[in-house]
């Protein structure tokens, strides 16, 4: 488990993030291992999961009932990260769905500080990865096509 | 005018004779412009094995780095009677840190010259068998592992004398010590133990190895000023009698030393990255218990009784070292 | 210059600049960051004019630095926990000598049991080793006390840790703007020995000193610490008047006007303390904080004077001191010893155990109403205590605590699901 903050203001609390006002779930297998939503901040609290399936799929869409439709978002970071990069790292990938999901970064930053901290062609192509993410979720977003599991 | 024939004689000793020889040939401690490096006025016992070794390296260092060397020494005897507050013998850049750090200390000081673009200055560091068996083995073998431009010079009288002749990694089979003391079923050093650092230095495969002896100083100079301008890590064990520790008379000192030669015990070879590349020839092959009953470490050996399988066990290892290195007529099995 | 870097990292680019000239590695979690990012440096040339060694153990790696300090080479190296134990007696030994090493320690636990995250029992075991101790509160004032240790050790001709928390700084990305090499150069004299292996100059360093001088030495020790004292402060001004910010220092209060508690603590966890006291203070809760930095030399009158208004005092304290309270309150507590504030030792963080701002919270609310022991484990889970304490009266062949105690939490969490 890794957390960060994101802030205007210098950040000086160091406690591991508890209540998160966003999850970004890179391996679907924990969802049913470990109680990974507790203390996710609802009512608007966001959820990204790394998974080519649909929610309804994953069948954890009950536990994010109370979270609005947009806000619990599957991005196929892994697969992408697969064609576009080569290997199956879907971080770089995942920042591009955060940034569309929750509009907290711009895409041009995510793109920036992915090619600095990957140098050449590595750079590039996780840029290009995540760019695909960012792309697909906002156009998912845009038409609105997200379920839920029915009661 | 008779014509008379003038002899000169050296007979009944075992002083460097130099007169005879060329200047470049003789001994650097025979000349007046020798560094004085160990200066007198140190604390050593009468007859220490030490102190002559230290001398004598120190001096030919000095000589073949024209002056440019620093010292880095353990914890140990020589430290401890050349230093004695408020006063030094040490007439070279001389420190000293701890017991166990001598070889990584002088690799700090190699690395700080290399930095500071000193590149003339050659550091030696120096230690007693405790300080660099034991105690100083992980930061030994560190440093030539890294091939550190280190010379490291150790003195090997066999235990921890300074601290009260204890037991250490290098005291022989059967001496003993304050720790093995001669008592018991197995009395003195059991047999069986120990180590070589010599043969562990060449098997870091460091550019030279040499082992020496006070017995020939000829031959300890020409080591080290050989060692001292190659660059890399370098070791020499010098064999060193302690008269207090091993129980010996202290004008015996150079007599004993010859006789771990003579008979094997301690062999005197060179090797460069892991090869024996150079030894030298037994004289006179003596018996092993002729080394031994010199000194009171071995006393029991033969008092009240001889332990004839201890002793035939110790000329065993002579024999085996001769055979090893081939120090009879040069051939190796 | 602006960066999103990892506090190792910007560590790593700092002391760079600080033109060493003699690193040794060894690794041990949490600083391996560091002295990796330097090999890296002086392998591609970015760093000249420097030897690498990677030595064979934490006492070699100060050993070497011993000597190329006494060579009279700016020398530099990294360590934490079970590392800093293993070169203790080189530690001492530096300090001992005189000579200006700088070394981070990230701070981390020591074992057993073996724990590789953050308190701050590794600094703490060598408190009265000689060297000065400083506690960087986050990421800039850990790169920036790197440039004023290397200053202040020579200056004094005293070694320096810089301790920065492990895992929590070394390890976190944060914003640091990390100086330039003409801003450091401009700062930073080169080094000028005050005693040096030099063959024109031969002099023998490392003595015995007997009964008869001892105590002279060792007072000229004390003496340093002293002199530290009040170099620290000016050597922190310097650093803000051409850096443009505030580090270092002895200590750095905050919202203590008016306060009748102040909580003390050292390192990372004042940012979280902050956060606290600024809620409480929008309550009208009168809280403030002080942030030790220089840990050794201990500025007994500063803090003293900085407590001497508050009523009470809650000591964070990330150093058990077993069956006595904890190693940092009991300076505090001398601190204050001519005072009549409370001083509440909490012991928190041990191991890495985070300490949140809402225990904090509750924490500071049962201080106030002066119902806390005078010694207190933050956040302790007494369930899992007892059932060791009971297990060992049960029988003799109890087994070892540390693995049942491990069994009790796996036994617990997996009656969750």
């Amino acid at each position: 488990m890794a957390f960060c903050r994101i802030s205007d203001r210098p950040i000086r609390l160091r406690e591991p993030v508890a209540q998160p006002d966003a999850l970004i779930i890179q391996d679907p297998t924990l969802l049913h291992q470990a109680s990974l939503f507790d203390g996710l901040r609802i009512p608007n609290g966001y959820v990204l999961i790394n998974s080519a399936r649909k929610l309804d799929e994953l069948g954890i869409g009950s536990y994010l009932r109370e979270l609005p439709l947009d806000h619990v978002v599957t991005a196929p970071a892994t697969e992408l990260a697969l064609r576009y990069v080569g290997r199956p790292l879907p971080n770089s990938t995942l920042l591009g769905a955060f940034a569309a999901m929750t509009g907290e970064l711009r895409l041009e930053s995510v793109l920036a500080a992915i090619r600095q901290k990957f140098a050449g062609k590595i750079g590039e192509a996780n840029a290009v990865a995540a760019q695909a993410a960012y792309d697909l979720i906002s156009q998912s977003q845009a038409r609105e096509e997200i379920h839920v599991e029915a009661d | 005018m008779p014509f008379h024939q003038i002899k000169f004689y050296q007979t009944g000793t075992f002083t460097v004779g130099n007169r005879l020889l060329e200047e470049s040939d003789r001994a650097v401690q025979s000349g007046i412009q020798r560094s004085n490096a160990l200066n007198s006025g140190h604390r050593a016992c009468q007859g220490c094995g030490e102190a002559l070794g230290a001398r004598y390296a120190v001096d030919a260092a000095m000589r073949a780095s024209g002056g440019n060397l620093v010292a880095v020494n353990a914890t140990g005897c020589l430290e401890v009677f050349s230093t004695p507050y408020p006063e030094t013998s040490w007439q070279v850049a001389w420190m000293h840190s701890l017991f166990g750090n001598a070889a990584a200390v002088a690799a700090g000081v190699a690395a700080a010259t290399k930095a500071q673009g000193r590149t003339n200055v050659r550091v030696i560091a120096q230690g007693g068998d405790g300080g660099t068996a034991d105690i100083g083995m992980g930061c030994l073998s560190g440093m030539f592992e890294r091939n550190d431009d280190v010379l490291y010079i150790c003195y090997d009288n066999e235990a921890y004398m300074n601290t009260g002749v204890q037991r250490s990694g290098t005291t022989p089979a059967g001496a003993r010590t304050a720790t093995t003391p001669a008592v018991g079923s197995q009395p003195g050093n059991v047999f069986g133990q120990g180590k070589s650092v010599p043969l562990i230095a060449m098997a870091h495969g460091i550019p030279y190895v040499a082992t020496a002896s006070v017995a020939n100083l000829h031959d300890l100079e020409y080591k080290v000023e050989k060692a001292v301008p190659i660059h890399g890590a370098r070791y020499i064990h010098i064999h060193v009698p302690c008269p207090l520790g091993w129980g010996s008379e202290p004008h015996d000192t150079i007599k004993v030393a010859r006789m771990a030669v003579e008979s094997g015990l301690f062999p005197l070879f060179e090797a460069e990255f892991g090869e024996v590349t150079e030894r030298t020839l037994i004289r006179r092959k003596q018996p092993a218990e002729e080394y031994l009953k010199l000194q009171k470490r071995f006393a029991h050996l033969f008092r009240p009784v001889r332990d004839e399988e201890r002793i035939a066990a110790i000329q065993a290892i002579a024999d085996r070292n001769i055979r090893r290195f081939g120090l009879e007529n040069g051939a190796r099995s | 210059m602006w960066k999103q870097i990892e506090g190792s990292r910007a560590v790593a680019e700092t002391v760079a600049m600080c033109r060493p000239q003699v690193i040794c590695a060894y690794p041990i979690t949490p600083q391996t960051h560091i002295v990796e990012g330097l090999g890296e440096m002086v392998k591609s040339g970015a760093l000249a004019g420097c030897e690498f060694l990677n030595v064979e153990s934490e006492f070699g790696a100060l050993s070497v630095a011993i000597g190329a300090s006494a060579a009279g080479a700016r020398a530099y190296t990294a360590t934490a926990s079970q590392g800093l134990l293993f070169m203790a007696e080189a530690v001492y030994n530096a300090a001992g000598l005189g000579l200006p090493i700088v070394m981070t320690i990230g701070n981390r636990a020591i074992g057993a049991p073996i724990n590789i995250w953050n308190d701050h029992s590794d600094s703490m075991s060598m408190r009265d080793s000689g060297w000065i101790q400083l506690h960087a509160e986050n990421n800039q004032e850990a790169a920036d006390l790197h440039i004023q240790a290397f200053r202040l050790a020579e200056e004094l001709s005293c070694p320096v840790m810089v301790c920065m928390d492990g895992f929590i700084l070394t390890h976190a990305y944060d914003r640091i703007d990390v100086p330039l090499q003409h801003q450091v150069d401009a700062w930073l004299p080169p080094f000028e020995p005050r005693q040096m292996l030099d063959p024109a100059a031969p002099v023998s360093i490392g003595a015995m000193v007997g009964p008869e001088a001892f105590s002279e030495v060792r007072y000229l020790a004390h003496h340093k610490q002293l002199r530290a004292l009040e170099r620290i402060p000016e050597i922190s001004r310097e650093f803000g008047e051409a850096f443009g910010r505030e580090s270092g220092g002895l200590l750095r209060p905050y919202r203590i006007e008016g306060a009748d508690t102040i909580v003390v603590a050292l390192g990372s966890v004042n940012g979280t303390i902050q956060e606290a006291v600024d809620e409480l203070r929008s309550d009208n809760v009168a809280i403030g904080s002080i942030s030790i930095c220089s840990f050794r030399p201990f500025p007994l009158d500063a803090v003293g004077s900085a407590l001497s208004g508050a009523k009470r005092v809650v000591v964070i304290d990330k150093s058990l001191a077993p069956g006595l309270g904890g190693m940092l309150a009991t300076d505090v507590q001398m601190a204050v010893s001519s005072g009549r504030q409370r001083v509440y030792t909490v012991i928190a963080g041990l191991g890495g155990r985070p300490i949140t701002k809402a225990s904090l919270l509750t924490l500071f609310h049962q201080a106030r109403a002066d119902a806390l022991e005078n010694v207190t484990f933050l956040d302790l889970n007494w369930d899992i205590v007892n059932r060791q304490l009971a297990r060992e009266l049960a029988t003799r062949r109890s087994g070892p605590a540390a693995e049942n105690i491990l069994k009790d939490l796996g036994t617990l969490s997996s009656r969750v699901i």
